[in-house]
């Protein structure tokens, strides 16, 4: 039986980037929120100092800052013939807790997606006709164009003091930069980070082979920004504990280093840490978001009512929070109706191994960033002509090692080595400095295909009793003609660097759940402008329930060849302007449909 | 929802009018503004409302002096266990005189012997406003003191032998910028009760005024225009944006220090903090010699140790980054004769003042878990004495005290 708390303007589930951001502009407009997050405070000073950050057997390996799978899970299988189980350590993607959410953890590469890329379905049946693309994909258009998201962009590169090199300044192409981004009104707030042996070396090659190589654009700082709120951050020193770890000196952007500190000093914002959202609550006619109950730490039970209700947790939670709440249709792969946990994705990440003469080449992969790297983009999105090549989709691809951390470079060896022994000493020895291993080097995007989804497991529960989510998942001959085609485009780059080996490492079906691959999980709550195929309108807003809007990956039609942080955040300020400009003076829907 | 003060103020000088305690003189809005900005700068709220409390000024917040511990009263306007019942006089008195209600001797941890340089005016306007905030009922025992110390009537002879009465009087031929710094200075905001060192007694040492002192593990540093541990190299600009922000490109207050910037001084007006510098800059230091160099195998030790895990954030150079870490070649804390303050932070970690100018509030992480007392000595006497500073070296045993332990 649940305790019912004095009602709040607007309850936000999640305290990591999406939450973060609407936290700061509700606030802003004056509401009372509160934000309940299901993990701990996270503060830099105390909770990832320098003295101990580094440290990648606690964080690496042990998972020190993320969800533990006894708290929440999941159940995994590659198709409907199969019988889910459930996940009991993370493998291919890490989730994050606590305040801050993912944020604290990731790598801080700020792509922008490709104006393209929105349009998928209508440009490529447009440009290949409808036939070319295979008849269980199910892509679609998001509803939303580049340059209507273009100023949010950039607000979100402003906050985080974002360091790249412009490629397209309003329309014309800038030398150094991204010649194939979309335009961006101004330039990056911070100049492009300093880049590493490897890394330039990288660039030489692909600019021999006739591309155009380029910073990859990053959050972690070529040098101290204070940012539009008034919070500062400090210059990146290359340690090379980014992603899996919290930044100690303040380098990266996360919501700690951007956002909360300003947060906190509101007198109309709440954060409740430790505290789980089981459940969105809805009026009896169910077209009424009332609030959430959640359960705190001690499992007490309470309910907290709101007048408007933001849903910002990871992309599988909001799916499966949106299922357990009742929220929408279910979808069911056989009928291909329903919206909520439809055209779930994931990323096609590949890589190319190279190995050097050690006696010409030391690379020193010790100094290095999160999203260090220099990259081309000929190969992504619709960059080039795929009629001949038969796939669709695409990814950039650079030279992006990010750590030369001893648990994880170690076992980098040229193909035939042995596992143990003398000759693996050897091996590793001669090999350490001087192999190019970027592990994502390659990063692919994926499509969204009819028995790619999620629904709700009809055995598992978690420890509230509820059902688990289920993902059924597999990797489809596109994306594997085209992790083929990419990896290979890769290697040659790599080769062309010097290498005297190289071992191409193309992603190769079926889909594991247990080996690391990226954490952008995408899809089950998608944007669009029907509401048979998709769950919110284009302002985020909830088809069935007006006053809730979903943050997050979660509305992705499908996977782009890019990380989605930038493009997350970006949806979050132009969502929260709609509701602040538009929805508080007239709450309903934005859009009929 | 956030509302300017201003509405804020209005609304609470409204709901007043029809309390019956107030007085007539005290409905005056611009009279209840004056006091709200002196008690801002008076500071009252760092002892009489609790931390994190939404009772402001209902007092009960221990205060630790060298003599036992003392409470700070309940200043609301509750007639019971405030000061409600108290007349203007009796107020007056508390406030420049020290003597409480029924003529009973005040403890100097109330900072009487600076707030004496208020004018009636001055204390009326405070008492005016003190009348419209909500009254609170909160008995307080403010005497906590053990035996003798807990007798009221030796502050007879306290207030005899250190306590000067009297109205601010300006200095003639000082311009009125330096004359309202020393009114701020020297009176309310009673900066010496902190940075002026005391006397067995807890009497202040008047010939060393703004000298420097030791509180709660801390160094209030010396704050005079000394070129080697004052604020010899400060511009008055510098000082502004410290009190303003917390924050200057050598230092970052934190600690009770942060404490003061964000419930008062960054509350003040520009022209005020301006006023501080002028007054400041104007205190001549003491001269003393710059010391030797330090051991060379110390400075070696401290160097690599320094290298290790303080350069990610202050440089290798000790050069500041803006907002964030300050820096330490050239900081006058860093070089300060007394290591107080730097072994502690180096020691415990602490966190820098929020304030809206900088929100950030960046921390410095603890070492002493991390450090022993012997590497805690060495890397403080190498960023003492690198990159161009000079002070003596920190010894082993000056850490291991800063721990509470004996060596």
């Amino acid at each position: 039986m649940s305790r019912k708390l004095p009602p709040k303007d607007v309850v936000i589930i999640g305290l990591g980037w999406t939450g973060s951001i609407l936290a700061q502009e509700m606030t802003d407009q004056g509401l009372d929120v509160v934000a309940i997050e299901r993990g701990p405070w996270r503060d830099t000073a105390s909770d990832f100092p320098p003295s101990y950050s580094p440290d990648e057997l606690r964080y690496r390996l042990r998972h020190e800052l993320f969800l533990r799978p006894a708290q929440a899970s999941l159940t995994f299988r590659n198709n409907l013939d199969q019988t889910a189980l459930p996940v009991r350590t993370w493998g291919a993607f890490m989730l994050g807790n606590g305040a801050g959410g993912a944020g604290v953890h990731w790598n801080a590469e700020t792509w922008r997606f490709a104006p393209n890329d929105f349009q998928m379905k209508s440009h490529l049946t447009q440009r290949y006709g409808a036939k070319f693309l295979p008849e269980d994909m199910t892509i679609q258009d998001w509803g939303i164009r580049y340059d209507e998201l273009e100023p949010h962009y950039d607000r979100f590169e402003y906050l985080c003091g974002t360091s790249g090199t412009a490629g397209n300044l309003n329309g014309t192409i800038q030398d150094g930069g991204n010649p194939f981004e979309g335009p961006r009104s101004r330039p990056y707030p911070t100049p492009a980070q300093k880049q590493p042996f490897s890394h330039t070396l990288f660039a030489e090659a692909a600019r021999k082979l006739g591309y155009k190589p380029f910073p990859q654009p990053s959050g972690n700082l070529s040098q101290a920004y204070t940012n539009p709120l008034g919070v500062s951050m400090g210059p990146c020193t290359y340690c090379g504990f980014c992603e899996w770890f919290g930044c100690a000196n303040y380098s990266k952007a996360t919501p700690q280093t951007t956002i909360l500190p300003v947060l906190l000093r509101k007198p109309n914002f709440e954060a409740r840490m430790e505290c789980e959202v089981t459940r969105i609550n809805l009026a009896p006619d169910g077209k009424r978001a009332t609030g959430v109950t959640y359960v705190d730490s001690s499992g007490e039970e309470w309910e907290q009512p709101a007048e408007l209700v933001l849903l910002c947790a990871f992309q599988l939670f909001n799916v499966q929070l949106l299922l357990l709440s009742g929220i929408g249709s279910p979808y069911d792969p056989k009928t291909g109706q329903g919206q909520i946990g439809r055209n779930f994705s994931h990323q096609t990440v590949s890589t190319a191994t190279g190995f050097f003469d050690n006696t010409k080449f030391n690379f020193n992969p010790f100094i290095a960033s999160g999203s260090i790297g220099m990259c081309i983009d000929e190969f992504n999105g619709d960059n080039f002509d795929h009629g001949p090549l038969g796939f669709v989709g695409g990814g950039y691809m650079g030279q992006v090692q990010s750590n030369g951390r001893p648990i994880e470079t170690a076992v980098q060896l040229p193909p035939g080595t042995p596992a143990w022994g003398a000759k693996w000493k050897q091996a590793t020895k001669d090999n350490y400095l001087s192999t190019v291993y970027a592990g994502t080097g390659v990063h692919g995007s994926c499509a969204s295909y009819r028995t790619n989804y999620l629904d709700l497991d009809p055995t598992w529960k978690d420890r509230f009793g509820r059902p688990l989510l289920r993902m059924t998942m597999d990797l489809h001959e596109n994306e594997l003609k085209m992790s083929a085609f990419l990896t290979n485009k890769y290697a040659e780059i790599i080769k062309a660097m010097g290498a005297s080996q190289v071992a191409p490492q193309p992603r190769k079906g079926p889909y594991d759940i247990t080996k690391y691959q990226t954490s952008h999980l995408c899809g089950g709550a998608v944007m669009g402008t029907d509401p048979s195929n998709s769950a919110l309108n284009k302002y985020l807003q909830s088809w069935d329930v007006p006053n809730l809007f979903v943050m997050g990956a979660s509305a992705f039609p499908q996977n782009a060849g890019y990380n989605p942080t930038n493009t997350v955040a970006a949806l979050a300020y132009w969502s929260a302007a709609a509701i602040r400009t538009q929805y508080l003076k007239n709450p309903g829907r934005l859009i009929d449909a | 929802m956030r509302r300017p003060l201003a509405l804020v103020l209005a609304a609470v000088a409204l709901c007043s009018c029809n309390a019956t305690h107030a007085a007539e003189d005290s409905q005056d809005f611009s009279q209840i503004e004056k006091g709200r900005y002196l008690t801002i700068v008076s500071d009252c709220a760092a002892c009489h409302t609790q931390k994190d409390s939404d009772q402001a000024f209902a007092g009960g917040r221990p205060i630790a002096t060298p003599f036992g511990t003392l409470l700070a009263s309940n200043v609301t306007p509750d007639r019971d266990t405030g000061i409600g019942a108290w007349t203007d006089d009796e107020f007056v008195n508390a406030l420049t005189k020290g003597t409480g209600r029924h003529g009973a001797h005040l403890y100097p941890a109330m900072p009487y012997n600076y707030l004496t340089k208020l004018s009636r005016d001055d204390a009326l306007a405070i008492r005016a406003y003190l009348k419209s905030v909500p009254p609170v009922s909160h008995q307080v025992t403010a005497n906590q003191l053990p035996f003798p110390f807990d007798i009221r009537l030796s502050m007879v002879a306290w207030n005899a032998l250190f306590f000067t009465p009297g109205t601010f009087r300006p200095t003639e031929g000082k311009s009125d910028e330096w004359n309202r710094g020393a009114f701020l200075v020297e009176g309310p905001m009673h900066c010496g009760a902190c940075h002026t060192p005391k006397n067995f007694l807890g009497g202040t040492e008047t010939s060393k005024a703004l000298q420097g002192d030791k509180l709660e593990g801390w160094l209030a540093p010396n704050i005079t225009n000394d070129f080697q541990r004052g604020l010899g190299h400060w511009s008055p600009d510098e000082i502004v944006a410290y009190l303003k922000t917390g924050h200057t490109a050598l230092a970052a207050a934190s600690g009770p220090m942060g404490e003061e910037v964000a419930l008062s001084s960054s509350r003040m007006t520009d022209g005020d903090l301006h006023a501080i510098a002028t007054y400041l800059k104007d205190q001549p230091g003491q001269e003393q010699p710059l010391l030797a160099a330090p051991p060379a195998n110390v400075t070696k030790a401290g160097a690599a140790i320094y290298a290790d895990e303080c350069s990610a954030c202050h440089g290798p150079k000790g050069t500041s980054v803006p907002g964030l870490s300050p820096g330490l070649a050239g900081s006058s804390s860093v070089q300060s004769t007394d290591p107080t303050t730097l072994v502690h932070v180096v020691l415990q970690g602490t966190r820098s003042v929020a304030t809206d100018a900088a929100p950030t509030a960046p921390a410095m992480p603890s070492f002493g878990w991390l450090l022993d007392d012997d590497q805690v000595a060495a890397v403080t006497t190498y960023v003492r004495n690198a990159w161009g500073n000079a002070a003596p070296a920190v010894a082993a045993k000056d850490v291991a005290r800063a721990r509470g332990r004996n060596p």
